[in-house]
C-alpha cells in the first residue's frame, strides 16, 4: 500500500515498466561486462593487441552506450509529459490545496456547484479513474508529497506552490510518507491516500461539505448541517455532549477545529470526522480510542518536536469520553 | 628492471631537456658526503618537533591517517543508525540523536574522508611519481592539513555535546536556518566546513602548480603518469566547485547570525537558491571523490597486466569529459522541486550522457587487463570487486538520471543503495586496493595477503548484503532519514538484513585496520618495486626523506619498464640536483607543457608557523561559531601576524648567485617571478576559485533579479553616484598599480613607492564609498533580501580590498627593506596579478548594484 512496485496510478504503472526495461537490460549489461572480467583474469589465454584493445574501448566504452541510452533517454523525455501533462494544471476538474506542516497535511478541498469547500487534514480522498490536480504548499520547511502506489514525488517549499497530478486506476487506500527530510518527526509524517469510486466519493465529499464552521454566538451545541449525512450519530449521546465539554474546556478548540461545531482553531490539523480515517497524528498511530488518549496525553512520544502541549492533566475518565467523542464526531 | 611485453606507447624524443647523464665527471664526486648534505636538509625532526615537520611524505601520511580515522568515525555512526533501523519502531536511540547521526555520517564522510584521503595521496605520492623533492609549497601543504585536522575534529566532536548538525548533510534552508531546530549544530557545520574547504581549496592550489610546473624533465604533459591526470583535473574541479559552496555557507551564516533573508521566503528570500548552490557543488565533489578512486585504478591495473594502459588518451580524454560534464548535472538532485519540464530534461540528457566518459574509463582498464596477462592479487581484487560494484551503482544512476523514475527513486532507500554502490564500488574499494598496493612505500613493508582476502570478501559480501535490498525497500516506499518506521508494510525483513551487511562490512574494514596497524617490527622488508610497476614513485626510499636522490630524465610514461638503466643512475645521484650544498631544500621547475628545466626552486622547510596559523585560523572559526565576537577578532589579528611573518620569513628570499650548476651541465636561475614562477600561478589559481566564488553571489543577485517582478521591493538602493564614484576610484587604484610595476621594472624605486601609495589611496576611498552607497540610502539587510545581497556583494568588495591593502603594504615593506626592485620583484607582480581580479570585481559589482535596479 505504499509501494512504486505495486502501481494503481497512470504514473506509477508507467514507471513500473521503465523499472523493469532498466532492470532487465541492466541486468545483462552487467552479467556481460562482469564475464569479460572473469575472462580478463583467468591465466592461459591469448593477450590481444592494443589495437583489439583500442576497439573494445571504442565499441563496448563509446558507441554501445550512446544508443544504449539514446534510445532510454527518448524514451524517458517522451514519458515525462505524458504521464504529468502540462496542461492538467488547467484542466483537472478537482483540484486541491495540500499544505505540509511540521508534521502534518493541510489539505483543502475547493467549493464545487452548490457545495462550499472545506477543509481537512492527513486523509485524502480522490475519485477513481479522474486526473486530480494538487497545488502543493509548505508552512514552514521543505517537505515533498509522495504517493507511491499513484506516481512520483513533488517537493513542497515555502514560498513557491508547486502543481502536481495524479489519476489513479484502482480504489483502495495507499499510504504517503513526506519524502523530504522536515526535522525531528520526519519520520513519522505520514499521508492517506483513499481512492474510491465516483459515486462513493461524491457522497464523502458532499457529507463533508456540509459540514461548515458554526459562529461561536450560535451556542457550544454540536448541531448537525443541514443534510442527513451520517454524522449526527455522535450527537445523540450524552458522551458526545461531555466530549466536546472537554474539548472546549481544555482549550482544543485554541488550535483544532471541528467543523459543526464552534471550535474553529486553525493552528492544528482539522478534527472532523476523525473517525473515519485510517490513521491518527498523521500516520503516526493507528486510529484507536488508546492511541488517542495516549497521543492527548503525551504527543511528544509518538511525535517528537511536534507543537502541540502534552495534556497530562486531563483525567483518564475524561480522557477516554473526549477520544471516543472525537472518533465519533462531525 | 624491464617491462615483459612490447614498448608501444613510448614517445621518441623525450629525454633532450638538458643531456644525458654523465659517466664520469670531474672533480671526481663524493657521494656519500653529498647523500649525507642531502640527509641533513630533508631532515625529518624527532621527538615533538616531529609534528613540526612539512615534508610531503609525512604530511602525506599524517592526513591520509586522519582521513581514515574520521572514516572509520563516520562508519560507527552508520552502524548506529542501522542498528536503530534493524526492527520497526526501535527506540534504541532518541530521533534527536539519530538525525545528528545520519547527518554527521554524510558530512564526515563527503568533507573528512572521500576529499582529504585523496589529497592526502596526492600529497604523498605526487612528488617521487612526477620525479620531484617536492611539491611547491610544502608549507601550505601543512597549513592545509592541520587545518583539516583541527577543523574535523571540531566538527566530529560536536556530537558529544548533542551539538552535532542534524539538518542532513545538505543543510536545506528553512530547517537549517531555523534556530529553534537546528541549533549551533548548524553553525558546526557551516564555519567547521568552511575552514575544511580553505584547506582543501589551498591543497588544490598546490597539486595543480604542483603538476603543472614540478614534473622531472622530459615528463612531457602528454607522458605523465595518469594518476598525476587525474589530480590535476579533480583539483581543477575543486576550484570551481568549492567556491560556489563557500559562496553559499556564507549567505547561510549571514542569514543564522544577523537574520540576512536570504533563504527565507517571506522577506524575498528563496530555498531553491541554496539548493543550486549546494548542488553545484555537491555533483562535481561526487566526481571529485570518484576521478582520484579511478586514478589509483589506472596505476594498478598496468602494474598487474604487466604492460602499459591501453588508450591513455582515450581515458585522460574521458576524465576531462566527466569532469567537464559533472558541472552539468546538479539540477538531478533537484529533479521534484517543481522546475520546468524543459529544464529537467537537459539536466537528465546531461546525467545520462556523463556514463559514456566513465564507460569508456572501465573499458580502458579490461582492454588493459586483456591485452596483458593479469595477475591477481588483494590490490587488484579490490579493485575488480570494486568495479563489479560501481557498475550497479552506475546502472542505477543511469535510472535515476531519467526524471520520470527520479520522481518516484528520488529521496528514498533506492538513492541510498544508488550513492553507496557509486562510492564505496567507486572510491572505497579501489582506496583499499590502493593502500595495499602503496603500503610498501611507508615503511617498506607489506600488507598481509591473507588478511587482504579476508577482508576483501568480507567487505565484498557485507556491502551486497547491506546494500542490495535498499533497491527494494526504497522502491516499496521507504524514504530515506527515517528514525522509525511502521511493522508490517513490507520494510521489516529487508532492514534486518541490510543491518547485518553492515555489520559484516564493516568486520571487513576492522580487518583492514588490523592489517595496517599489527606491529611489522619483525616481518622483513620487502625487495624495492615489488609489483613491478613501471612509474617512477616505485624509486622511492621509504628510509629516506630526500624523495628522490637525484631529478631523472624522463623518456617514457613507464620509465622503469622503458629505461633500463634510470633507477641505477638516480641512485648513483648521476642526475639534476644530487647535492644540497647550500644547505636548502631544492627542486627543479620545469615548464608545463614539455617539462623543460627553467628554474631551481626553493621550497620552505620545517616550520612551527604553519601549524601557528593554522590553530589561529581555526580559533576564528571556532570563536565565531559561539559568537565570541572579541574573540574572534583576537584569532583574527592572530592569524594576519602569522600569515605575514610566514610570508615575509619564508618566500622570495634573495638568493646568494643568480644561477646556480644543477648538474649535467645545465645552469639555472634560483629566483624566478612572474608567470614563469610556481607563486604566481598560486595567485593566479586561488584567484580563480576566489572568482568563482564571487560569481556565485553573483549569481545569487541575479536569481532574486528573475525569481521576482520587483526585485527591490519597491526598497531604496544604493543609488548611483557612490558606486559609480566607487567604481572610478578602483580604476584608478588598478591604473597606478599598473604603473607602480612599471616604475619598478625600471628600478625607479621612490616613484614606486609613491604610486602604491597613491594606489593604496584610491583603494581605500573606492571601498569607503562602495560602503556609502547603500549606507546613505538606509539600506537594512534583515528587511528583505535585496538590500541583504547589495550588502553581501559590497562586503565581498571591501574584504578584498582589505586584503589588497595589506599585500599593497607588504610591498611597500619589502621596498623600503631593500628586498624589492627590478630584478627581484615576485611580490609587486603577484599583487599586480590579484589587482586585476580585484578590479573586475569592482568593476562588475558597483555598476550591477548601480544600474540593475534601473532595469528592474
Amino acid at each position: 500500500m505504499q509501494s512504486a512496485l505495486d502501481p494503481a496510478g497512470v504514473e506509477a504503472q508507467a514507471v513500473y515498466w521503465l523499472f523493469w526495461i532498466c532492470v532487465i537490460g541492466g541486468a545483462i549489461i552487467w552479467v556481460g561486462v562482469m564475464a569479460v572480467l572473469f575472462y580478463a583474469g583467468r591465466g592461459g589465454r591469448e593477450a590481444i593487441s592494443q589495437k583489439a584493445g583500442q576497439r573494445i574501448i571504442l565499441i563496448g566504452g563509446v558507441l554501445f552506450p550512446t544508443v544504449v541510452l539514446a534510445a532510454l533517454l527518448s524514451y524517458a523525455l517522451w514519458l515525462m509529459p505524458t504521464v504529468r501533462p502540462v496542461t492538467a494544471q488547467a484542466n483537472s476538474r478537482l483540484t486541491l490545496d495540500v499544505t505540509s506542516e511540521q508534521f502534518w497535511w493541510r489539505i483543502a478541498y475547493p467549493p464545487e456547484g452548490d457545495l462550499p469547500g472545506f477543509e481537512t487534514a492527513n486523509e485524502i480522498r480522490l475519485p477513481l479513474g479522474e486526473r486530480v490536480g494538487f497545488r502543493l504548499h509548505a508552512a514552514d520547511v521543505i517537505h515533498s508529497f509522495w504517493v507511491p502506489a499513484l506516481g512520483g514525488k513533488m517537493d513542497m517549499i515555502p514560498g513557491r506552490t508547486n502543481f502536481l497530478s495524479l489519476e489513479a486506476t484502482r480504489p483502495g487506500l495507499y499510504r504517503a510518507p513526506c519524502a523530504e527530510f522536515c526535522g525531528t518527526s520526519h519520520a513519522v509524517m505520514g499521508l492517506t491516500v483513499v481512492v474510491m469510486e465516483q459515486s462513493a466519493f461524491d457522497a464523502w465529499r458532499k457529507a463533508q461539505a456540509q459540514l461548515q464552521p458554526v459562529a461561536a454566538a450560535s451556542g457550544t451545541a454540536p448541531r448537525p448541517a443541514t443534510g442527513n449525512g451520517p454524522v449526527v450519530a455522535a450527537d445523540q449521546t450524552d458522551r458526545g455532549q461531555d466530549g466536546l465539554a472537554i474539548f472546549q474546556r481544555h482549550g482544543c478548540a485554541a488550535c483544532h477545529a471541528l467543523r459543526g461545531t464552534t471550535a474553529q482553531g486553525k493552528i492544528g490539523p482539522d478534527l472532523t470526522r476523525l473517525g473515519e480515517r485510517a490513521t491518527l497524528a498523521a500516520g503516526a498511530l493507528p486510529n484507536t480510542q488508546e492511541a488517542l488518549a495516549a497521543f492527548i496525553r503525551n504527543p511528544q512520544k509518538a511525535k517528537p518536536g511536534a507543537l502541540m502541549p502534552a495534556f497530562p492533566m486531563i483525567p483518564p475518565e475524561e480522557l477516554a469520553t473526549l477520544a471516543d467523542y472525537l472518533r465519533a464526531s462531525p | 628492471m624491464t617491462r615483459p611485453g612490447t614498448r608501444t606507447e613510448t614517445m621518441p624524443g623525450a629525454a633532450s631537456a638538458g643531456g644525458q647523464p654523465m659517466e664520469g665527471q670531474d672533480p671526481p664526486r663524493d657521494l656519500k658526503a653529498e647523500e649525507a648534505r642531502l640527509r641533513k636538509v630533508w631532515n625529518t625532526p624527532g621527538g615533538w618537533r616531529y609534528w613540526t615537520s612539512v615534508n610531503n611524505s609525512e604530511i602525506g601520511l599524517w592526513y591520509g591517517a586522519t582521513a581514515f580515522i574520521f572514516m572509520l568515525f563516520a562508519g560507527l555512526l552508520a552502524l548506529v543508525v542501522r542498528a536503530q533501523l534493524a526492527v520497526p519502531q526501535n527506540d534504541l536511540i532518541s530521533a534527536d540523536l539519530f538525525n545528528q547521526a545520519f547527518t554527521l555520517h554524510g558530512t564526515v564522510m563527503m568533507f573528512l574522508f572521500a576529499v582529504p584521503i585523496f589529497e592526502a595521496v596526492a600529497i604523498f605520492l605526487l612528488p617521487p611519481m612526477l620525479g620531484a623533492r617536492e611539491l611547491p609549497f610544502p608549507r601550505l601543504s601543512a597549513f592545509g592539513f592541520w587545518s583539516f585536522a583541527i577543523g574535523g575534529v571540531f566538527v566530529c566532536g560536536s556530537i558529544f555535546f548533542k551539538a552535532a548538525p542534524n539538518a542532513g548533510w545538505f543543510m536545506y534552508a528553512p530547517l537549517a536556518t531555523d534556530k529553534d531546530y537546528a541549533g549551533i549544530g548548524a553553525d558546526v557545520w557551516l564555519l567547521g566546513l568552511s575552514f575544511i574547504e580553505v584547506a582543501s581549496i589551498a591543497a588544490a592550489v598546490e597539486l595543480i602548480v604542483g603538476i603543472m610546473k614540478c614534473r622531472a624533465p622530459g615528463m612531457r604533459i602528454n607522458m605523465m603518469p595518469l594518476f598525476a591526470w587525474y589530480l590535476l583535473i579533480v583539483a581543477g574541479m575543486i576550484l570551481f566547485a568549492f567556491p560556489p559552496l563557500i559562496a553559499g555557507d556564507i549567505l547561510f551564516e549571514m542569514e543564522r547570525m544577523f537574520d540576512w533573508p536570504f533563504f527565507d521566503a517571506a522577506r524575498g528570500g528563496d530555498p531553491l537558491l541554496w539548493q543550486h548552490l549546494f548542488w553545484i557543488f555537491g555533483h562535481p565533489e561526487v566526481y571529485i571523490i570518484f576521478l582520484p578512486a579511478i586514478a589509483l585504478m589506472a596505476m594498478i591495473v598496468p602494474t598487474f597486466s604487466q604492460r602499459p594502459i591501453v588508450g591513455y588518451s582515450w581515458i585522460v580524454l574521458a576524465a576531462v569529459g566527466t569532469g567537464f560534464l559533472s558541472f552539468g548535472l546538479w539540477v538531478h538532485h533537484m529533479f521534484a522541486t517543481g522546475l520546468p519540464q524543459i529544464s529537467l530534461a537537459f539536466f537528465s540528457a546531461a546525467s545520462t550522457a556523463v556514463a559514456i566518459p566513465t564507460g569508456v574509463q572501465i573499458f580502458v582498464f579490461m582492454a588493459t587487463m586483456l591485452a596483458g596477462r593479469v595477475i591477481f592479487s588483494v590490490p587488484m581484487l579490490f579493485g575488480t570487486g570494486g568495479v563489479a560494484i560501481f557498475i550497479i551503482g552506475g546502472l542505477t544512476g543511469v535510472m535515476v538520471a531519467l526524471a520520470p523514475f527520479d520522481w518516484q527513486a528520488h529521496d528514498t532507500y533506492f538513492i541510498v543503495a544508488h550513492l553507496h554502490y557509486v562510492l564505496i564500488g567507486g572510491m572505497l574499494f579501489p582506496v583499499v586496493a590502493g593502500i595495499y598496493y602503496y603500503f610498501p612505500l611507508v615503511d617498506g613493508k607489506a600488507l598481509s595477503d591473507r588478511l587482504g582476502k579476508i577482508a576483501f570478501w568480507l567487505m565484498f559480501t557485507g556491502f551486497n548484503v547491506a546494500f542490495f535490498p535498499m533497491h527494494l525497500t526504497g522502491l516499496r516506499g521507504m524514504p530515506r532519514r527515517v528514525f522509525t518506521y511502521p511493522a508490517d508494510i513490507g520494510w521489516d525483513w529487508l532492514n534486518l538484513i541490510s543491518t547485518i551487511g553492515a555489520f559484516v562490512f564493516a568486520a571487513g574494514v576492522g580487518v583492514v585496520v588490523i592489517d595496517i596497524l599489527r606491529p611489522k617490527k619483525r616481518q622483513p622488508d620487502v625487495k624495492p618495486n615489488l609489483w613491478n610497476a613501471g612509474t617512477l614513485e616505485w624509486l622511492a626510499e621509504p628510509k629516506e626523506s630526500w624523495g628522490v636522490r637525484s631529478i631523472p630524465i624522463i623518456s617514457s610514461r613507464y620509465p622503469l619498464w622503458d629505461q633500463p638503466d634510470l633507477a641505477e643512475g638516480i641512485k648513483q645521484g648521476r642526475y639534476y640536483l644530487p647535492d644540497a650544498k647550500e644547505g636548502l631544500r631544492e627542486t627543479l621547475v620545469t615548464s608545463v607543457l614539455d617539462a623543460k628545466p627553467i628554474q631551481v626552486l626553493r621550497v620552505g622547510g620545517t616550520s612551527m608557523v604553519t601549524i601557528a596559523a593554522a590553530i589561529l585560523l581555526g580559533g576564528v572559526f571556532i570563536a565565531m561559531t559561539f559568537h565570541l565576537w572579541t574573540l574572534t577578532i583576537l584569532f583574527g589579528l592572530g592569524t594576519l601576524i602569522a600569515i605575514l611573518y610566514w610570508l615575509w620569513t619564508g618566500t622570495g628570499a634573495i638568493p646568494e648567485a643568480k644561477e646556480k650548476d644543477v648538474g649535467l651541465g645545465l645552469s639555472l636561475p634560483i629566483y624566478v617571478s612572474g608567470p614563469a614562477s610556481v607563486g604566481w600561478w598560486a595567485m593566479f589559481i586561488t584567484m580563480v576559485g576566489d572568482g568563482t566564488a564571487y560569481g556565485s553571489l553573483l549569481f545569487g543577485y541575479f536569481f532574486y533579479w528573475t525569481i521576482h517582478d520587483d526585485f527591490t521591493a519597491g526598497l531604496a538602493g544604493p543609488g548611483l553616484v557612490w558606486p559609480l564614484a566607487g567604481s572610478a576610484l578602483f580604476l584608478a587604484s588598478w591604473v597606478l598599480m599598473l604603473m607602480a610595476r612599471q616604475a619598478n621594472e625600471r628600478d625607479r624605486t621612490s616613484l614606486t613607492r609613491m604610486l602604491l601609495s597613491a594606489s593604496m589611496l584610491a583603494t581605500l576611498i573606492g571601498a569607503l564609498a562602495a560602503f556609502l552607497g547603500p549606507h546613505r540610502y538606509g539600506m537594512d539587510p534583515t528587511v528583505h533580501v535585496y538590500p541583504a545581497i547589495v550588502w553581501v556583494l559590497v562586503g565581498w568588495l571591501m574584504v578584498h580590498a582589505a586584503a589588497g591593502l595589506i599585500m599593497q603594504g607588504f610591498c611597500l615593506a619589502r621596498s623600503f627593506a631593500g628586498r624589492m626592485s627590478a630584478a627581484y620583484d615576485m611580490d609587486i607582480r603577484n599583487v599586480t596579478l590579484f589587482w586585476h581580479f580585484l578590479t573586475v570585481t569592482a568593476l562588475t559589482t558597483l555598476p550591477v548594484i548601480a544600474l540593475f535596479p534601473l532595469a528592474r
